[in-house]
């Protein structure tokens, strides 16, 4: 750091507050936060709430698609179905479903617990920092994605399109669904608002990451020494900062088609529905890497501890995650190759599109040659780690298939589509969530989970996620159309299998919570270093669960530091 | 060590207004919603949320202020918020990229398929556009002149002369509103109407986004020159001025590309009004 305490009063005696282990009362420790490891575990908390009610709607979805015909659809138990008789409002609730599935899994399970929640905790620490650089900031990210949670759920409860309460128009507002002709109701106002108030929290918490680890790095902590997690936070973190005011600009465009008469995405008027893609896509790509960047860093720092060596390739895998933000940006077309771009548009997306695959495969090499000749332990995180490593592979590939334009004029729209996604982030990014879960659990919270039961998650979650998803390829490869409830025969077998396979992916999540509680109730005490010699980093050289306020003098690094 | 923090980072107590603001913000645009839809209480709702905004905006600064004044704001922290302010600038610049976007959009590929474009642009209902070299050439002066005042400013601060500090405030305020006086003038009398085709939409929303811009810079600078009154800013500290001065050259940036890209060349081949 360039500057000492020479020469600055910063009035430490009357503040009581800067004792180390000096904690609020409630109110003000849990609603008044500005400790980066409080707000850390609020939005791993808030992470969780929000993954049962996404989780719970997939439930409904798989239930439904289980076999052909409507059934869950038009029960009448609420929220579930829309009642027998009405067909014309439960396929509108059908689509209502998947909105809010994929909104809410997106912008308030997978990011709040990747930045929020594991950013928060862990990035001002294994910097060496006390806390993020803008407190106060770091907490009204939090609130104010409550806030976009709560008004994604007054939009279920309002009318939507005709026949219907909620927002029907998938995460990607695609217009002219989403414009006052496809939905007149206020949902879509209320989905979009959501949007806003989630991405002005993303875009706070990008500034205070960014902020907090160029000036908040510990002495000798250069960049190049920097751990891999916090680089993939910060790569992340300019992803969030760069992208999301496109999409805020796009939905607001949306706003003022539906309410005040301009025509952005009404062709009456001169506009293009397909700029609204092209806006939302030039968000959307990067947020794809948004949801996956900072699993990247998780399992960098996993499979090092378990291997116990540093990272095979440290320089080359954090500007791999660096060319993936960047290429990241010039590749979002590859959403819309059905659009009618021309050919030769849709050559250069596929190309672009099919570059990124070479700082992915870096990745996934580098990972591989650092257990290479390792002292592996398989260790839950561990086990978790290499789950995510083979199963993002296979979104990986697939994505690699889908990058073609033309193999995707036949496969846009389709079940492929849904498996490769969910395989990057429901089998990627969660795979990686549950991984620095385990990972850093007994540090958070001071207790020891479960190994057993830890790994008995693993496993069952691990056969749950690939019968529901594998199928999908060849769902997909068969033609079975996306974001449909009903279905023709022939696609039968492989959605009653998907269905099976939510069943065992749901024990497995009980696992966890009973893992949880465990914990929380009879878990024994964990050390400072409970994963031995292999864990290197900072985080490691504090209690568990740390002091309320750490490094009140900041550590030094050493010149030959660790990774 | 216990109690004693031998580091310059600034660690704050709990506080209320981040919890405040963003059910400020919810209460706002749910508000949004209910006014849109012309329903019950949306003027209630709305009223609260923008009061409690405006309560949480002028809260928050003023506790940076006096954070500022009461010495927590140290190198490394005034660090901090240069690189804050240079993101959020940022993020600002991706927003406008956005409304440019859409103003590429239409008049690079006119629509073909709509009786009120006609595969022209300005599209064919637009009779006039606003002759650039009028008032939007006044205007840009202005801005320009304004960026010249507000260094005066800096410049005057640094070199301890508290006088120029104030009349070069002064002068950037009164031409900062003098700006959004004669952006007012030129909507009403505007040849063309908001929304009804990619014309009207586009160039309404993205002036309308920078002159909303504009006014926050004057509030931005308004302050200051308050602060400068009660004998805040010293020539080696005074980031909430320059911070403020950052974002006006910002907006004048943004306006130079309103210029060139909406009046000049987006209205080109069209009868002026």
């Amino acid at each position: 750091m360039a500057t000492t305490a020479e020469g600055f009063d910063v009035h430490t005696e009357d503040h009581g507050h800067h004792d180390a282990d000096h904690k609020p009362g409630f109110f003000a420790r849990w609603f008044m936060s500005t400790n980066h490891k409080d707000i850390g575990t609020l939005y791993l908390i808030f992470s969780i709430l929000a993954g049962i009610v996404g989780g719970v709607i997939s439930g409904i979805m798989r239930a439904e698609l289980a076999e052909p015909g409507i059934q869950i659809l038009t029960s009448s138990i609420p929220l579930v179905g829309v009642g027998p008789g009405n067909m014309d409002a439960a396929l509108h609730h059908w689509n209502v479903l998947i909105t809010a599935h994929g909104l809410i899994m997106v912008f308030f399970m997978v990011m709040p617990a990747m930045i929020g929640g594991f950013g928060n905790w862990f990035v001002p620490i294994m910097i060496g920092a006390p806390d993020m650089a803008f407190p106060r900031m770091n907490n009204i990210s939090f609130w104010l994605t409550v806030a976009g949670f709560t008004s994604l759920m007054f939009s279920m409860f309002v009318p939507g399109g005709p026949g219907g309460l909620g927002a029907a128009t998938g995460w990607t507002v695609y217009a002219p669904l989403s414009t006052i002709t496809g939905s007149p109701g206020p949902a879509v106002d209320f989905a979009i608002f959501a949007l806003h108030l989630a991405g002005a929290a993303s875009i706070m918490g990008a500034i205070n990451f960014i902020t907090t680890i160029f000036n908040m790095r510990a002495p000798g902590m250069t960049l190049h020494k920097m751990p891999l997690f916090v680089w993939s936070v910060l790569v992340t973190a300019f992803l969030l900062l760069l992208a999301l005011p496109v999409l805020a600009a796009a939905i607001t465009m949306l706003i003022t088609d539906r309410n005040f008469g301009t025509t952005f995405f009404e062709p009456a008027g001169g506009g293009d529905p397909v700029l609204y893609q092209h806006l939302f896509w030039f968000f959307g790509h990067p947020e794809v890497y948004i949801m996956i960047l900072p699993g990247f860093g998780i399992i960098s720092q996993i499979v090092s501890t378990f291997s116990r060596k540093p990272v095979f390739g440290y320089l080359g895998m954090a500007y791999a995650m660096v060319a993936i933000g960047v290429v990241g940006f010039i590749v979002w077309a590859h959403h819309m190759y059905t659009t009618g771009l021309s050919v030769d548009t849709k050559m250069y997306f596929t190309a672009a599109t099919m570059v990124i695959a070479v700082p992915t495969g870096v990745k996934i090499f580098s990972w591989i040659a650092t257990m290479w000749g390792g002292s592996l332990e398989f260790k839950s995180p561990m086990v978790w780690a290499l789950g995510f490593i083979f199963l993002f592979t296979i979104g990986g590939v697939t994505g690699v298939v889908l990058a073609n334009g033309g193999v995707d004029d036949n496969l846009h729209d389709t079940y492929y589509v849904v498996a490769h996604f969910h395989y990057v982030l429901s089998l990627g990014a969660v795979t990686a969530m549950f991984a620095g879960f385990y990972y850093w659990f007994p540090k958070m919270s001071g207790r020891w989970h479960s190994e057993l039961l830890a790994h008995v998650h693993f496993w069952i979650f691990f056969v749950g996620v690939n019968v529901i998803f594998f199928p999908m390829h060849f769902l997909g490869l068969d033609g079975m159309p996306r974001r449909i409830p009903d279905y023709p025969e022939a696609f039968a077998y492989w959605n009653g299998i998907a269905s099976m396979g939510y069943a065992i992916m749901a024990v497995s999540v009980v696992i966890f919570f009973i893992n949880i509680i465990y914990a929380l109730v009879a878990g024994k005490k964990a050390e400072a270093n409970y994963w031995g010699e292999g864990a290197t980093t900072l985080e490691w050289t504090l209690s568990s669960p740390p002091p309320f306020h750490q490094f009140e003098t900041l550590p030094v690094i050493e010149a030959q530091g660790h990774h | 060590m216990a109690g004693t923090k031998n580091h310059d980072y600034h660690i704050l107590p709990p506080d209320i207004w981040p919890l405040a603001g963003s059910l400020s913000a919810l209460t706002f645009t749910s508000g949004m919603v209910l006014f849109m839809h012309e329903m019950a209480n949306a003027w209630l709702v709305l009223g609260l949320g923008i009061a409690g905004l405006i309560a949480t905006f002028f809260s928050w600064f003023s506790n940076i202020v006096k954070e500022a004044q009461e010495g927590y704001h140290t190198p490394v922290v005034q660090l901090h918020l240069r690189y804050g302010m240079i993101l959020f600038i940022a993020s600002e610049v991706m927003f406008f990229v956005g409304w440019f976007w859409s103003w590429f959009d239409f008049a690079l590929f006119p629509s073909t398929l709509s009786d009120v474009v006609g595969g022209q642009f300005p599209p064919k209902a637009i009779e006039a556009v606003v002759n650039p070299f009028d008032l939007p050439l006044l205007n840009t002066l202005i801005l320009l002149c304004s960026g010249t005042t507000v260094t005066w400013a800096h410049h005057s601060l640094i070199h301890g002369d508290r006088d120029g500090l104030k009349k070069g405030l002064w002068l950037t305020i009164l031409l900062g509103m003098l700006f959004t006086s004669i952006q007012a003038y030129e909507y009403m009398h505007s040849p063309f109407g908001f929304g009804q085709n990619t014309y009207g939409s586009a160039f309404f929303m993205a002036t309308g986004f920078h002159g909303f811009h504009v006014i926050v810079g004057t509030i931005f600078l308004i302050v200051c020159l308050v602060r400068a009154y009660k004998g805040h800013f010293t020539p080696r500290q005074h980031f909430g001025f320059e911070a403020a001065a950052w974002y006006w050259h910002f907006v004048d940036v943004v306006w130079l590309f309103l210029f060139v890209v909406v009046y000049v060349w987006g209205g080109w081949g069209a009868a002026y009004h």
